[in-house]
């Protein structure tokens, strides 16, 4: 019978405490998992070197982080998002029909996305952006006509290319980098081959053209990876002619592995992409929930810290890891201090 | 049946001796041998995949439980740390890690110079240090205010490269690719070695330690996966055993027998097999959007967990009740003990063993769940304990097999090793429950 009282005390205090949960303290944050990296080593400082606790980093992806982010206003609803590409229309909108209405927009840098082999497989060292057009679509042109793609050898979209089976292994459509793949890839390389005039000298209007560029071919050689890029290193590495597609600091981080190619002649690094002369790169993002501001403690020091010179200036610990700093970090910080909104700002 | 008696005519005669076997009985034997071979196929394909998995887990995960850390005399120079010289604990917090970090670096290079370590081309050795020394630094001199101004020695992680190096993850060659260690760095940190101020050795902080990022995966520890898995199996045990029961009891041994309870029976057992998945979802929808519960929280794991859990507690302890023979029953009743007695006083401790092991199983099961977590925000970096309970099964934590997918998700192979150790402790954790479930079925268990 003594078990029974002591059963029934617990469920009792835990009925009690749950009816008196304590205000949350720590700042959440969800999103990307290209950010997470970045945001986690943040977070650490953070919780290091200041009184407020250490903030709770989630993954989940771009889409997925911005969903929850636009679920609602309070405390048990994620206070930042993390993205690896800008907030769209659709869900500000649906951020606003939750009653999150003020957004504030925040760039914390540039993230490259390299192309990357099995150090011992064959010499893929210099890449084109139409030289994936053409071994990625699903539909290429041939003599003037658009026809199934026929290419199963890189030799046989460039002599300069190795032999070797085309095998790639770029990411999947839930993460932010395929967007930047297909648009800034595949597309720039359908538009480079003269494939895209073709088309839309066929008879195509533009956004089919452009959609008919982007789709990917669905016959094995390109293989989505809807993991992470340890994922992808593991098919490589199971791989030899296998050709992934990585972020920069991935890269960096397994270059004993790895062997990086380069785009249009440019190789990937830190410089490069902050000048620009590297074409694959991309913005990352966080969002902050405004309405949090002041009511979770740390929240608006929290994002200060993350766009403070010493963390993601070019020698903070981000872009250590990995992160192209971007140039104009002072006026995002003076946009933080002024809490300015998307609505406001633009 | 029908076959014998419908031909009897046509049965092969027995007219030999029983001694030497006819065909038939040769083929009985011979489909005997060949089965317990098939039999021993099976057992010895497990034991291999077993085997197979057990040393790839520990050859990977070993070192993780091992460590390299270097000794240093740092300085910590009154005019860096405590401009103000009043020492003023708000004032010392002004001190960021970013200021600590030199002072390591200076201190590493007075021991090179020291022990007269002269190697050609060596560049960045600061980076022999894990990053996170600076906050071991400043929280010693934030706690310990008296020590500015003195030199004192202390022991730093070594980076994650320079650890991995005397774990044969890292060589020469390897360091000649990669671009975060050098061949030189490597060589400073055996001379290291030879002057004595860095050894490799057992890492307690593995298991206490919080999580850490990216950049120092030498300083990530289970330490708040370990809390918040327990804090779970806690909740679960509290709620998930005592309603699991009282359930089972009602069904069993009270309810009537008609459509509903078969009804609910099939849907126990359907229960049983639902994905867990599935009650992530349900956890999502009704304990943090309707009830609004926290995030990432273990009390929110807690009754995801338990929901899944008491199918399998109450199939369990229902089995359990169904063997006990009804001659206990009948012998209580007949001597006057009502129904509740009967089962309280007598059932039920017959049926404890039983009940037990379910429960174990039920929570080891629980254990090693991740799915169910996903959507409830405890797959994430955490790295606060939480607080004591009852608070802190509302603070943020994340859990075993939460840390082991984090870590294989991460880019820096170090974070390879500490998954392969988080498995080990988890599995370490698996075997202790169920040797538990053997030992009380074994103790307690009661033949008739």
């Amino acid at each position: 019978m003594l078990n029974a009282k002591l059963t029934a005390s617990a469920l009792a205090i835990i009925a009690v405490s749950a009816t008196a949960a304590a205000a949350r303290d720590q700042v959440q944050v969800a999103g990307s998992s290209t950010v997470l990296p970045y945001a986690s080593i943040v977070a650490e400082a953070f919780g290091e070197n200041f009184d407020f606790p250490t903030p709770v980093v989630e993954s989940g992806g771009s889409s997925a982080g911005l969903k929850r982010f636009c679920e609602g206003v309070g405390e048990n609803t994620i206070d930042i998002a993390n993205a690896s590409r800008k907030i769209r229309e659709r869900e500000i909108a649906a951020c606003a029909d939750a009653g999150v209405t003020d957004i504030i927009e925040v760039r914390i840098g540039y993230d490259g996305i390299v192309f990357a082999s099995q150090i011992d497989g064959p010499e893929f060292t210099a890449f084109t952006e139409e030289q994936w057009y053409k071994a990625m679509a699903e539909q290429v042109i041939v003599d003037g006509a658009l026809v199934a793609n026929p290419y199963t050898n890189w030799s046989e979209i460039d002599a300069s290319l190795p032999d070797a089976e085309i095998q790639a292994f770029i990411p999947g459509t839930k993460h932010g980098t395929r967007e930047v793949f297909e648009e800034k890839v595949i597309l720039a390389g359908c538009e480079a081959s003269g494939a895209m005039e073709a088309m839309t000298g066929m008879g195509m209007d533009e956004d089919a053209a452009e959609d008919a560029c982007m789709s990917v071919r669905t016959d094995g050689r390109a293989v989505d990876i809807d993991g992470d890029y340890t994922e992808t290193l593991a098919r490589i590495d199971a791989n030899t002619s296998g050709v992934g597609v990585f972020g920069l600091a991935f890269y960096e981080n397994n270059m004993d592995k790895l062997k990086v190619a380069t785009m249009s002649g440019v190789s990937p690094s830190t410089e490069t992409i902050s000048t620009g002369e590297y074409p694959v790169s991309r913005p990352l993002y966080f969002y902050i929930k405004g309405a949090h501001i002041g009511v979770i403690p740390g929240l608006k020091e929290f994002a200060q810290f993350f766009v403070m010179d010493e963390i993601a200036g070019p020698d903070g610990p981000l872009a250590e890891y990995g992160l192209v700093a971007d140039p104009e970090l002072a006026e995002t910080q003076a946009k933080i201090e002024a809490e300015e909104t998307m609505a406001s700002g633009s | 049946m029908t076959d014998m008696t419908a031909s009897p005519a046509e049965a092969p005669r027995r007219n030999g001796s029983l001694l030497t076997a006819d065909d038939r009985t040769r083929r009985r034997n011979a489909a005997e041998r060949r089965f317990r071979v098939y039999g021993m196929i099976a057992v010895g394909l497990a034991v291999l995949a077993l085997v197979f998995l057990l040393t790839s887990i520990i050859r990977n995960g070993a070192g993780a439980f091992m460590q390299t850390y270097i000794t240093l005399e740092v300085a910590l120079p009154e005019d860096k740390l405590d401009k103000s010289g009043t020492r003023d604990i708000e004032e010392l917090k002004k001190a960021t890690t970013f200021t600590y970090s030199p002072l390591i670096k200076d201190a590493l290079e007075a021991k090179i110079a020291e022990e007269g370590i002269e190697i050609e081309g060596l560049s960045k050795e600061g980076d022999l240090i894990s990053k996170e020394a600076a906050a071991q630094l400043r929280n010693f001199v934030l706690a310990n205010p008296e020590v500015i101004g003195t030199t004192r020695e202390f022991e730093f992680l070594a980076s994650g490269r320079i650890d991995g190096y005397y774990k044969g993850r890292v060589t020469m060659a390897t360091a000649e690719l990669d671009g975060n260690i050098s061949p030189e760095q490597l060589m400073l940190a055996d001379a290291l070695k030879e002057a004595g101020a860095l050894e490799t050795r057992f890492n307690w902080a593995f298991i206490t330690a919080p999580d850490a990022s990216e950049n120092r995966p030498e300083a990530s520890g289970l330490g708040v996966a370990i809390l918040g898995s327990f804090y779970m199996m806690l909740i679960v045990l509290v709620l998930a055993l005592p309603i699991g029961v009282a359930a089972s009891i009602y069904l069993e041994e009270f309810a009537p027998k008609n459509r509903f309870t078969d009804l609910i029976e099939v849907n126990i057992s359907n229960l049983a097999a639902v994905p867990s998945i599935v009650f992530g979802i349900l956890g999502l929808a009704i304990f943090i959007n309707f009830a609004g519960l926290p995030q990432s929280a273990p009390i929110v794991g807690g009754l995801v967990l338990t929901l899944m859990t008491l199918p399998t507690i109450i199939i369990a302890t229902r089995a359990s009740l169904k063997a006990v023979p009804p001659s206990i029953r009948e012998a209580a009743l007949g001597v006057g003990a009502s129904k509740m007695q009967t089962v309280f006083h007598h059932v039920l401790p017959l049926a404890a063993p039983g009940i037990l092991t379910g429960t174990i199983i039920g929570l080891a099961q629980a254990l090693g769940e991740t799915a169910p977590l996903l959507l409830i925000g405890m797959v994430a970096f955490v790295r606060e304990y939480p607080a004591a309970p009852p608070e802190g099964f509302f603070d943020p934590a994340s859990a075993l097999p939460v840390q082991v997918y984090n870590w294989t998700t991460r880019s820096d192979p170090a974070f390879v090793e500490r998954a392969s150790g988080a498995i080990i402790v988890l599995l370490v954790f698996l075997l202790i429950m169920n040797t538990l479930a053997i030992i009380l079925r074994r103790r307690f268990e009661r033949r008739w």
